[in-house]
């Protein structure tokens, strides 16, 4: 073998995992061992607190944490935000594209509109979303009051301020699943449209009957993303009411959000063993939706 | 985004011709031109609002009826701003964090890409595979460990702490492989082999230029991220050293607020990802939608 075939079979052997290796490096050592390594330290007693420092205690914070009411809130919480999000924003999604996929002037002025919310910083959006949702001085209690209603504190109750961060998430997402809706709506061939057009069929039936099925693929996904950003639902609950005691989410920890109560447990009180279980907690819950949803458009796909 | 996962709805062969489709798609009529500017005025008024209050005198915030149009006071604010709390060091250290992330975000994932589309390794399926399942699996889970590593680091409170972790990511890896599956012919390749290229020269002159529209999409949705990341920064970082997210939330949670002040911070910290937007809006928009066809 010469030297340019032996160069040339090192360089297809070997020279592919010189490519990929920096992102294996970086990612490995910063992103998987961490995420594996929450598993370990979920088995042990370690609080930053503590000067006794740490030990395994195997699966006691499990136990504490199923018997502890205030990680089964924020569950429920998490789960109430999950209703009042991913509907909205499915259906609101839906509606705009159905708008964007008429033959409109100016389109991408308006495709750029319906994205902006979501290339804006959640923290910034979430401090002016608050400022909004004021109960004094407040610009929504102000439009509500033109019609009669009352002053809404809504960071008090736990249905309104549940409502007050559904209205941030949904507004920061919608706009990006219509898009994607968009492109899929551009990809259905409008002989489909035209078929029913003979046939009779309204706008709407056509809408529901034909648009809605061919998207079905994108709307399960859709949901699937909605869902598992739901799962770490973090910033908008942690500005809303920003403050010393931003972290329990709520005087009554009304709006505490899962992901909410495992930053409060790592870092107000610096109990890491206990934070991590939960993180451990909601990864598994996160894999399960994830999964659900994977098998759930797998079929609908060869269907 | 990772919306790239997802094939597109089936599409038939399209039968009628341009003209028929054209004709067929429903033309806009005024209602619809009105719920879009709706549509638009919602989805620009509490950014458009936030500009009116850093606009305004700090007593504007609590004026019943609200004011809604801007007043002459932006740079009297925006003074105050950085007069009161170090959101030029904020602003630094965001432009840092999103700059070096964004360049090693798109150098990583077109190498990696390149690789994983056109070269054939033993345990590429395998690494591919690892690649996309840890995309499902939010890696501010791994939190906790995360820190401790960089407290052990001696990293924790400065920037290297936040750009670190963020300099892959599996989406930058898998985007830029499903565009070179797309983008470059295996002909072109094998005949560069042919003349005895190597693969690296092969990646240099024609994987890289062919790369250029996908790297671009890549960096602008990386810096856009990378600047409006808040949970780990949050986390990592301290308040004598912020990015402009974690500076915000130190401005909004004093005990008394001066919320003029905020919102002039959320506004100028908002200056830079609009700026992007407006210049290259229609390529972000396109690589959403691009990303939920193709795949």
């Amino acid at each position: 073998m010469d030297k340019t075939a032996r160069r040339h079979r090192w360089d297809t052997k070997f020279a592919p995992y010189g490519y990929v290796a920096p992102y294996f490096l970086i990612f490995g050592v910063f992103g998987l061992f961490p995420l594996l390594y929450t598993i370990w330290v979920s088995m042990q007693h370690r609080n930053l607190l503590d000067e006794g420092g740490a030990y395994v205690v195997w699966f006691d914070n499990y136990g504490k944490l199923l018997a502890d009411p205030y990680f089964w809130n924020a569950m429920g919480n998490t789960l109430s935000l999950w209703l009042l999000t991913t509907v909205p924003q499915i259906l609101f999604a839906l509606f705009i594209a159905q708008l964007l996929n008429r033959k409109v002037r100016t389109r991408t002025l308006f495709r750029m509109g319906v994205i902006l919310p979501n290339i804006t910083s959640v923290a910034a959006v979430t401090i002016i979303f608050a400022q909004l949702f004021g109960r004094d001085f407040g610009l929504f209690n102000w439009v509500l009051g033109l019609f009669g209603a009352g002053q809404i504190d809504w960071q008090a109750g736990t249905a309104t301020s549940h409502i007050a961060i559904a209205v941030m998430v949904v507004w920061r997402w919608t706009g990006y699943h219509a898009l994607i809706f968009l492109a899929s709506m551009q990809a259905i061939p409008s002989s489909l449209y035209e078929a029913a057009t003979l046939d009779g069929a309204s706008g709407r039936q056509q809408f529901w009957r034909i648009t809605v099925p061919l998207l079905r693929p994108q709307i399960i996904f859709s949901t699937i993303i909605a869902t598992t950003g739901n799962m770490r639902l973090l910033a908008e609950p942690l500005l809303f009411n920003p403050g010393a005691a931003a972290a329990t989410g709520g005087s009554d920890r009304q709006f505490q959000t899962a992901a909410l109560y495992l930053y409060e447990q790592g870092f107000t009180n610096y109990d890491f063993g206990y934070s991590s279980a939960i993180a451990v907690v909601l990864a598994i819950a996160t894999v399960i939706v994830a999964g659900l949803g994977y098998l759930v458009t797998k079929r609908i796909r060869t269907e | 985004m990772t919306a790239l996962l997802e094939r597109p709805a089936p599409v038939k062969p399209a039968g009628p011709s341009s003209r028929a489709r054209r004709l067929a798609r429903r033309v806009a009529g005024p209602w619809t031109y009105a719920a879009l500017i709706a549509i638009l005025a919602g989805s620009a008024f509490p950014v458009y609002w936030s500009f009116v209050v850093s606009s305004q005198t700090p007593d504007a915030i609590d004026s019943v009826p609200p004011v809604l149009v801007p007043g002459g006071h932006l740079f009297e604010n925006i003074a105050r701003v950085f007069d009161t709390t170090d959101f030029a060091l904020a602003m630094m250290n965001s432009i840092i964090v999103a700059g070096t992330v964004t360049v090693s975000v798109v150098l990583f994932s077109t190498l990696a890409g390149f690789a994983f589309a056109k070269l054939k390794f033993r345990g590429r399926n395998v690494l591919l595979l690892l690649i996309i399942a840890t995309q499902a699996i939010p890696t501010e889970l791994g939190i906790i460990p995360l820190y401790m590593m960089m407290a052990e680091f001696g990293w924790a409170g400065e920037i290297h702490a936040v750009i670190v972790p963020g300099l892959v990511t599996a989406f930058g890896v898998f985007f830029m492989r499903q565009y070179f599956e797309r983008a470059i012919p295996n002909e072109l390749l094998e005949a560069g082999r042919m003349d005895g290229c190597h693969s690296l020269r092969l990646f240099w002159h024609v994987a890289l230029p062919a790369a250029r529209p996908a790297a671009a999409v890549l960096g602008l949705f990386t810096f856009m991220q990378a600047w409006n990341d808040f949970f780990w920064p949050l986390v990592v970082l301290v308040p004598e050293n912020p990015t402009v997210q974690t500076a915000l939330s130190t401005l909004a949670s004093g005990y008394t607020t001066d919320y003029t002040l905020v919102l002039t911070a959320a506004t100028i910290g908002t200056v830079p990802v609009l700026v992007v937007f407006l210049l290259f809006g229609r390529q972000i928009v396109g690589g959403i939608m691009s990303g939920a066809v193709k795949g």
